[in-house]
């Protein structure tokens, strides 16, 4: 990434001054680094679980994952598109354009490593289980979400567009648990091996291995995020720059 | 509207439209740069200019469509954009008619008097029809229609609410002579009656025909604006004006 | 410009209800004239039904195993092809250009374009149940009238959802396919609900054991209906 250090006020809209050191972005390479640690401490350091054996260590990756890339991104990103709707900025809608890009990268990743992981554990590629039913639901909204913003090309009504559909998104994702969550109680799928990953059956070290991937999982989102809006920003900078000639 | 323009009283000629450092961006782009105008009652600005000026972005500042950037618009005291009874005194035309295809010419128009809270709205969407000469074919739907025909249906839409602004951007759009004469006509009872009109146009002749007062606007700002002589403004000498100002422009 | 308003304007009584309605109306009007988008829809409801009958070995599963899904599968798809023309028409002519420039507030344009759509998804529902009750060889029994509610409970969130969603993807290139979209993923907390009462009803279980699954449908309606009628305004531009 080539130095820029860019600022104008340019018609009245707030630009960034995007200031990326030479190069090298620490945080991102930061949270990777925490990423790849809390890997090792899965493997290395947490009991593996009586029954399951070494497969399960797999849901310390999966599951973290799945979490930040969907509760961590379609709440903020909601909040987020209601601010924008509010005070109109635009660098709001860059925030949430980000929030939503990350979040699919990540859902993406939890939907096509699910099935590998899945094999072993519960004998099928695919399990209709709440968490990656309401994963598969969520994952709809993102691409529609990031499909609408390919689809309109003047940045106001495709900001203001997408910041309703992010507010709506929001509001969905409690009936999207609710309905997944009682359908699944009330029809538990026959299941060759179940993936125990309740809170009571967790020790203490589990709980700490769990919340570890957690964290760095949600620096690496952070990060990426940041990343994506920087991008964003600069993108928006030229266009700004290539409207007024 | 009321037909019987003698025995009415004239309305006076107290400033109907202010605007005041009107800017409107889009993304980087100024599509109308600082414009501010004075308007009274019974006057008409024709408003002319090459694609792209800000001529349409301004008419609906003017009408209160669309909110300024900066500046603000008020039309007989009320801020635009404004509560919803403020719409009550705009009434839009353009090439766009603004019609649904599947409904009567004498539905639309009743529809329309409807929304505008007009009162005995089947009968005034009659008269509205009968003005602008269409009364005949009341009963056709919109898309029977030839593009005149329901041109003229679209203004009686427009006009049926009798408002004390209207905004007409490119009016004479598929108008054949009757058409535009009819069109003519009942803008003039407008004017008579008080009310104000904004016209952008293509057509200078058709423009200054009715216009009080004649803007250029180029690149987002009015560059020149003319007061109509006693006897009405000379098309060919305006025309001439217009071309050597665009042409400056373009070099 | 601090003068006093020169023009004082006319008293108009707050008229919420008889706006939408009127906008109603008038949306009907032109669906009952033009038909195109019934017929549409009718055609694929009858259609479906019959080509998903001979989807599945009839001696091994009993149609009232399969009808809800059916039933809720036709009834989230037919209503899409409705609510894409409540806007589509508006954009035609730029009719709606010339409503927003009436003093209606755009809530009470939303709530008529809405209760069209509610409209014409309850007629198509109405065609629906009968074909599939006939195809699927469903019993004539009481259980229809609960099956009607839970269908028009469900088909006000789909329609508060979809009225919105057609307003935003109506001005945008791919409206068609933009539409279902953005709109499938929403109609999912409807359909699930919706389907697992009507299963239950067909099943003859009583009406309390789906109350669960009704409160779902009940409390996204009122959710969906609150935040489409106040988003609405905002996807037109100002």
């Amino acid at each position: 990434m080539t130095s820029t250090s860019a600022s104008s006020t340019v018609g009245g809209s707030r630009t960034e001054r995007v200031r990326s050191p030479s190069g090298v972005d620490w945080f991102l390479i930061g949270a990777i680094t925490l990423v790849i640690a809390a890997c090792v401490n899965v493997l290395m350091f947490t009991p593996t679980e009586l029954r399951q054996g070494l497969a399960q260590k797999i849901f310390y990756i999966h599951v973290p994952a799945a979490i930040t890339g969907l509760y961590f991104s379609v709440i903020p990103m909601a909040i987020v598109s209601g601010m924008y709707l509010w005070l109109k900025d635009e660098r709001l809608d860059r925030i949430a354009e980000s929030l939503a890009e990350v979040a699919l990268v990540f859902v993406a990743v939890v939907l096509c490593t699910g099935p590998f992981w899945g094999k072993p554990i519960w004998g099928t590629y695919w399990q209709w289980e709440a968490r990656l039913t309401s994963t598969l639901f969520l994952s709809f909204v993102l691409v529609g979400y990031l499909v609408m913003r390919g689809a309109i090309e003047q940045p106001e009504p495709r900001a203001r567009l997408s910041a309703i559909i992010g507010i709506m998104a929001g509001c969905l994702v409690p009936f999207i648990h609710l309905t997944v969550y009682m359908f699944t109680t009330l029809h538990p799928m026959p299941i060759v091996l179940t993936p125990n990953f309740t809170r009571a059956n967790l020790s203490p070290e589990m709980l700490r291995s769990f919340l570890y991937s957690l964290a760095a999982f949600l620096t690496l989102y952070l990060a990426m995020a940041r990343n994506r809006y920087r991008w964003a920003t600069e993108r928006d900078r030229l266009q700004l720059l290539e409207d007024q000639r | 509207m009321p037909l019987d323009v003698d025995t009415l009283p004239r309305a006076g000629r107290g400033t109907a439209v202010v605007a005041s450092e009107l800017v409107r961006r889009f993304g980087g782009r100024k599509a109308v740069d600082s414009v501010s105008l004075e308007l009274a009652s019974g006057e008409c600005l024709a408003l002319f200019g090459p694609n792209g000026a800000g001529k349409t972005t301004l008419l609906r500042m003017l009408g209160g469509q669309l909110k300024p950037t900066h500046g603000t618009v008020h039309l007989h005291g009320h801020r635009l954009p404004g509560e919803a009874a403020t719409r009550q005194l705009v009434g839009l035309i353009s090439h766009h008619t603004m019609l649904y295809d599947a409904l009567t010419a004498h539905e639309n128009v009743q529809f329309a008097a409807e929304c505008h809270g007009v009162q005995n709205a089947g009968q005034m969407a009659m008269d509205a029809l009968a003005l602008l000469k269409v009364g005949a074919r009341a009963a056709t739907p919109v898309r029977l229609l030839s593009r005149g025909l329901q041109q003229r249906v679209s203004i009686a839409r427009a006009l049926v609410h009798n408002p004390r602004l209207v905004l007409l951007d490119e009016p004479y759009t598929g108008l054949d002579e009757t058409g535009a004469r009819a069109l003519t006509r009942a803008l003039q009872q407008l004017l008579l009656l008080g009310a104000t009109l904004v016209l952008v146009t293509h057509h200078l002749g058709e423009g200054l025909a009715l216009a009080t007062r004649a803007s250029i606007m180029m690149n987002g700002s009015i560059v020149r604006t003319d007061l109509a002589p006693p006897n009405g403004f000379d098309s060919v000498t305006y025309a001439a004006l217009y071309r050597s100002l665009t042409a400056q422009e373009a070099e | 410009m601090s003068a006093p308003p020169s023009v004082e304007l006319s008293y108009r009584p707050p008229g919420f209800v008889r706006d939408a309605i009127r906008v109603a109306k008038k949306d009907l009007l032109i669906e009952f004239r033009t038909r195109s988008a019934f017929m549409a829809a009718a055609v694929f409801a009858v259609l479906s039904s019959v080509i998903f009958r001979f989807t599945w070995e009839q001696s091994r599963i009993s149609p009232l195993d399969v009808a809800p899904g059916v039933l809720w599968v036709i009834f989230a798809f037919s209503g899409l092809l409705g609510l894409h023309r409540s806007f589509g028409v508006e954009l035609a002519d730029r009719a709606l250009d010339a409503m927003l420039a009436s003093p209606m507030s755009r809530e009470s344009i939303f709530a008529g374009k809405a209760l069209a759509n509610l409209a014409f998804v309850a007629c198509v529902q109405a065609l629906t149940l009968p074909a599939v009750g006939l195809f699927f060889n469903l019993p004539a029994e009481s259980f229809w009238w609960g099956i009607v509610a839970v269908s028009l409970l469900a088909s006000i969130g789909l329609v508060a959802v979809g009225t919105l969603f057609a307003a935003i993807t109506s001005n945008t290139r791919l409206a068609e396919l933009l539409l279902p979209m953005l709109a499938l993923p929403f109609f999912v907390p409807v359909v699930i609900p919706a389907a697992q009462a009507t299963s239950l009803l067909m099943n003859g279980r009583p009406f309390s054991e789906a109350t669960d699954w009704i409160k779902i449908l009940a409390a996204f309606d009122i959710v969906f209906v609150a935040v489409s009628t106040v988003a609405f305004p905002f996807t037109l531009e100002e």
